[in-house]
């Protein structure tokens, strides 16, 4: 089981660490917020609930914003900016419909803070379509017609694109390894699957 | 009123064709209720219990009500909690963590009562209650009897009788359900994650006495239901309320865990059965003894003796309550619980009369196109090569299974549609119905164009609304049929009135004007119009109504499914490689969408008999497993070959085929597993433990 579950596997990590218990976290708040981090209960370092303020390069767009400290990168792109076609399904990891890639690689925006992607470069769902020209794994999608509700959808394309970097002429095992960390409740997966078979004939011969 | 052209001579109708929202969907610009924001709105959240079953004594919401940023509170939601889960208060506040943080903050003091999660001790006489107002545990019962059972068993000469469990499933379509509502005056506008912009509009209504007319639903793209979404639920009048008294949009949608717990799932079902039959494989008698629980809710029967033909048969059945979430229609209600037990002890009874199983089928099911719908798909997958059960030497053993579906389905007949023709030329049609994935807005669109031969982007489909004429709920595969005929019916008064306009502009009575392509001639060859030149001549929009009539539609459906699979003797690790549909789809809409809807009901099935199962700790009612890690849906490591084949009926008009696709494979699966490793199986979901103790168990035996 490939890709997807190291995917998971390396938000999990970065989402405990920017849980903020974890005293590098706790100290960028402090630096954000100017109040200083003051040892609490048990020895973790504690700050005030203050808003936090961040950077975020995404699609190529500079935004400086302030978060909540709790606040996800997911809550962060969806509620405080409006990059909704990031989608919240389970909001715990388990489902890849939150999937963006930041700094180059795919990880799940509901289980990383907002503080924790400060001065990252995140590409979404949003940033594919050169204007009205779709990205080729969205054409490939609407073609084989990989969707029924959609809700899915943004979360498999950017497993995908991801995917398609890396291995540009990917086996079906490969596919399915690759989305094996995105859900769909409707069943589009067969369409999935020979949308990115086709996307990735297109890419190939510079479509 | 004129018929469907013929298949040939249509663009979009048994064709393939991209759906219209799909550029949406895929840029993230397809707007879900989920991702939708106001000025000024509010995040809704909803306190839940911790209890199977209590009483609320007190709140407190002193620590609320006062911390920055709570707008509003509702502590008089209820007095008793039947479920963990339960609503039991609510805030309202400006972002999401501080409604979050402030669900922490109530105090609550419950008396704790006492409560069952088992639907076998439910029934017993000391049970506890699950409502204090009634006798017992049993809700509404169902007895049906036809012929004489007794008789029909003393002329078997084999029977079978066997007891199935099938587990709760609950739907987890990917966007929870949830809502915005916005009060303007006296009027409530409701943003709705919903199968039903109508029907929601109603119950609205009626919960807060207000004029249907001021109510107004809106559903523009939503995120899967598979019938959890189909009425309105307590937190609409809960996320409403919090509106009202905020005096600005609240929204509020449920999070995973919440949609686990309390908005839906598939009902339970225990059935014992006896089936009897003669030694050619004729079936004389079924009887069965069945309950089943949706919860606090109904619902649990099921449409036994399914498919085959009984001359003699009597059905008792008991809805039992506990305490848990109440169930809702999920695709095919009952029809999947019922299959199972079928499917399973026909294969059985074949085994004891040494019949191959899908003779045993063919000579007791009295439905024709099911009858050749057997032999296309056994043809298809090459049932012929099906081995003895059990027969296999190694680790990893094949199986393969059937199994058979009906529905009804059909139009409904208050269907009603509104298609404009304006003097630009353009056009749209506006229909209550709502897109819940299966592409009912491309469906629209194309009917239009294809009954004014347009291009489907000439046509604009405006749906997802309670302002637009009235259309059902969409539930049940009655959508499609519901609105293609009554769309093409209203498109094609508008196209008349076109032709009317044109025959007075050139003097002549309409009979004498040619509509075909974008093009107007008059039957003397003398003069043209373009669609756009006769628009044109249009003062006034043309603006048409019509309602659903008979004659484009039909009901009733029949289909197979057979299925192969891979069992993995050591690790009891199941893997389904292959399967094969084969339904009768009447005319069909759209042949791309069509294909992935049925595809999508037996995706569905994988995970129904494989992998879901909602599980209920008996000592504290807690569902331990509420969320996408413990509670697992296929996905695409599960993925068999698929290869469906719509049986052409173009004839009988328009079906749905929402539902029949989630049923046949559900014992075939089942089935196939069972011939695999020569054991058969009497519980879902069939997890590996259940395969490994059922290969122990054979083999203990011999
Ligand atoms: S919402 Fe992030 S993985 Fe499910
Ligand atoms: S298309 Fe609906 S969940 Fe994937």
């Amino acid at each position: 089981m490939g890709d997807s579950n190291q995917k998971s596997g390396m938000s999990r990590r970065n989402f405990i660490k920017g849980l903020g218990g974890g005293i590098a976290g706790a100290t960028a708040i402090a630096a954000k917020t100017g109040k200083a981090a003051q040892e609490g209960p048990h020895g973790a370092m504690v700050v005030g609930a203050g808003p936090v303020k961040i950077s975020l390069l995404i699609n190529s767009k500079k935004h400086e914003l302030t978060v909540d400290p709790r606040t996800t990168l997911l809550d962060a792109l969806r509620n405080d900016l409006d990059y909704t076609g990031t989608k919240r399904v389970c909001n715990k990891g388990q489902c890849g419909a939150c999937t963006v890639i930041l700094n180059g690689k795919t990880i799940l925006a509901c289980s990383m803070l907002a503080l924790d992607a400060d001065g990252a470069s995140v590409e979404t769902i949003e940033g594919l379509a050169q204007g009205n020209k779709l990205h080729p794994l969205q054409e490939a999608f609407v073609k084989h017609d990989a969707m029924q509700c959609g809700f899915c959808t943004p979360g498999f394309i950017m497993s995908c694109v991801s995917l398609l970097r890396e291995n540009n002429q990917p086996t079906l095992d490969e596919i399915k390894n690759g989305v094996a960390g995105n859900l769909c409740r409707c069943g589009t997966y067969p369409n999935i699957f020979k949308a990115v078979e086709d996307a990735a004939t297109t890419i190939k011969k510079g479509g | 009123m004129t018929g469907w052209k013929k298949l040939n001579d249509m663009t979009y109708l048994g064709k393939s064709y991209t759906r219209v929202d799909g550029p949406d969907k895929v840029t993230g610009r397809a707007k879900y209720t989920y991702d939708l924001k106001f000025p000024g709105m509010l995040y809704g959240r909803i306190l839940r219990s911790p209890h199977p079953h209590a009483k609320i004594i007190s709140i407190d919401a002193s620590r609320v009500v006062n911390m920055p940023g709570v707008k509003a509170v509702l502590t008089d939601i209820k007095d008793e909690v039947f479920f963990v889960g339960d609503d039991v208060a609510a805030v309202a506040a400006e972002t999401e963590e501080i409604a979050n943080e402030a669900l922490l903050r109530f105090k609550v003091e419950y008396q704790v009562l006492p409560f069952t999660v088992r639907e076998e001790q439910a029934m017993l006489d000391d049970a506890p209650k699950v409502f204090s107002n009634r006798d017992n545990n049993i809700g509404s019962t169902q007895d049906r009897t036809e012929g004489d059972v007794e008789k029909g068993f003393q002329e078997a000469d084999v029977v079978v009788e066997q007891t199935y469990h099938i587990n709760v499933q609950v739907h987890n379509p990917l966007e929870v359900h949830g809502c915005i509502v916005k009060w303007q005056d006296d009027e409530l506008y409701m943003w709705d994650s919903t199968q039903a912009v109508h029907g929601e509009r109603s119950a609205m209504a009626r919960h807060f006495k207000i004029p249907e007319n001021k109510v107004h639903v809106i559903s523009h793209h939503m995120g899967g239901g598979f019938g959890s979404k189909l009425g309105m639920k307590s937190f609409h009048i809960i996320c409403a309320n919090l509106a009202k008294k905020a005096a600005v949009p609240v929204k509020l949608m449920l999070d995973r865990e919440e949609q686990f717990l309390a908005v839906g799932n598939r009902p339970s079902s225990i059935q014992k059965i006896k089936i009897g039959a003669k030694k050619d494989g004729t079936l004389t008698a079924f009887q069965l003894d069945s309950f089943g629980t949706a919860g606090i809710g109904g619902g649990a029967g099921v449409p036994q003796p399914y498919i085959y033909q009984f001359p003699n048969y009597k059905v008792n059945h008991k809805d039992v309550f506990i305490n848990a979430g109440a169930g809702a229609p999920m695709r095919a209600p009952g029809h999947p619980q019922a299959n199972f037990a079928m499917e399973s002890i026909m294969d059985e009874l074949a085994e004891k009369l040494g019949m191959d199983p899908l003779e045993l089928r063919i000579k007791n099911d009295p439905n024709k196109t099911r009858q050749q719908e057997y032999l296309i798909g056994a043809k298809q997958f090459g049932w012929d090569k099906r081995l003895k059960s059990g027969s296999q030497k190694g680790k990893i053993v094949k199986g393969m299974g059937l199994g058979s579906g009906r529905w009804s389905g059909g139009g409904n007949r208050e269907t009603k549609a509104n298609v404009n023709i304006y003097p630009d030329g353009a056009v749209d049609v506006k229909i209550g119905t709502q897109d819940i994935g299966t592409g009912a807005r491309t469906i629209v669109a194309a009917v239009v164009a294809e009954e004014l031969e347009l291009d489907l982007k000439d046509v604009l489909p405006l749906i997802g609304k309670s302002d637009y004429p009235w259309a059902p709920a969409s539930g049940g595969s009655t959508t499609t049929p519901s609105i293609s005929p009554t769309v093409k019916l209203a498109a094609e008064k508008a196209k008349n009135s076109l032709i009317v306009r044109v025959a007075d502009e050139w003097k002549v009575t309409p009979d004498q004007v040619i509509y075909s392509k974008k093009t107007f001639t008059s039957k003397d060859g003398a003069q043209s119009l373009s669609w756009q030149e006769a628009c044109e001549l249009l003062r006034a929009p043309i603006s048409e109504m019509e309602k659903w009539n008979e004659g484009l539609s039909d009901s009733g459906t029949a289909g197979c499914q057979f299925v192969e699979v891979e069992v993995d003797k050591e690790t009891g690790h199941v893997k389904v490689t292959r399967m094969i549909g084969v339904h009768d789809c009447g005319l069909v809409v759209n042949m791309l969408t069509t294909k992935n809807q049925i595809q999508g009901g037996m995706i569905g099935e994988i995970g129904y008999v494989t992998m879901e199962n909602r599980l209920l700790d008996a000592d504290t009612g807690i569902m331990p497993n509420a969320d996408m890690e413990n509670y697992k849906i296929p996905g695409a490591l599960e993925m068999p070959d698929f290869n469906i084949t719509m049986f052409d009926e173009s004839e009988r008009g328009v079906i749905g085929v929402g539902e029949p696709p989630a049923i046949p494979g559900v014992g075939a699966i089942a089935n196939a597993i069972a011939n695999a490793i020569g054991a058969h199986f009497y519980e879902t979901p069939i997890t590996p433990d259940k395969v490994l103790m059922a290969i122990q168990g054979k083999e203990g035996k011999s």
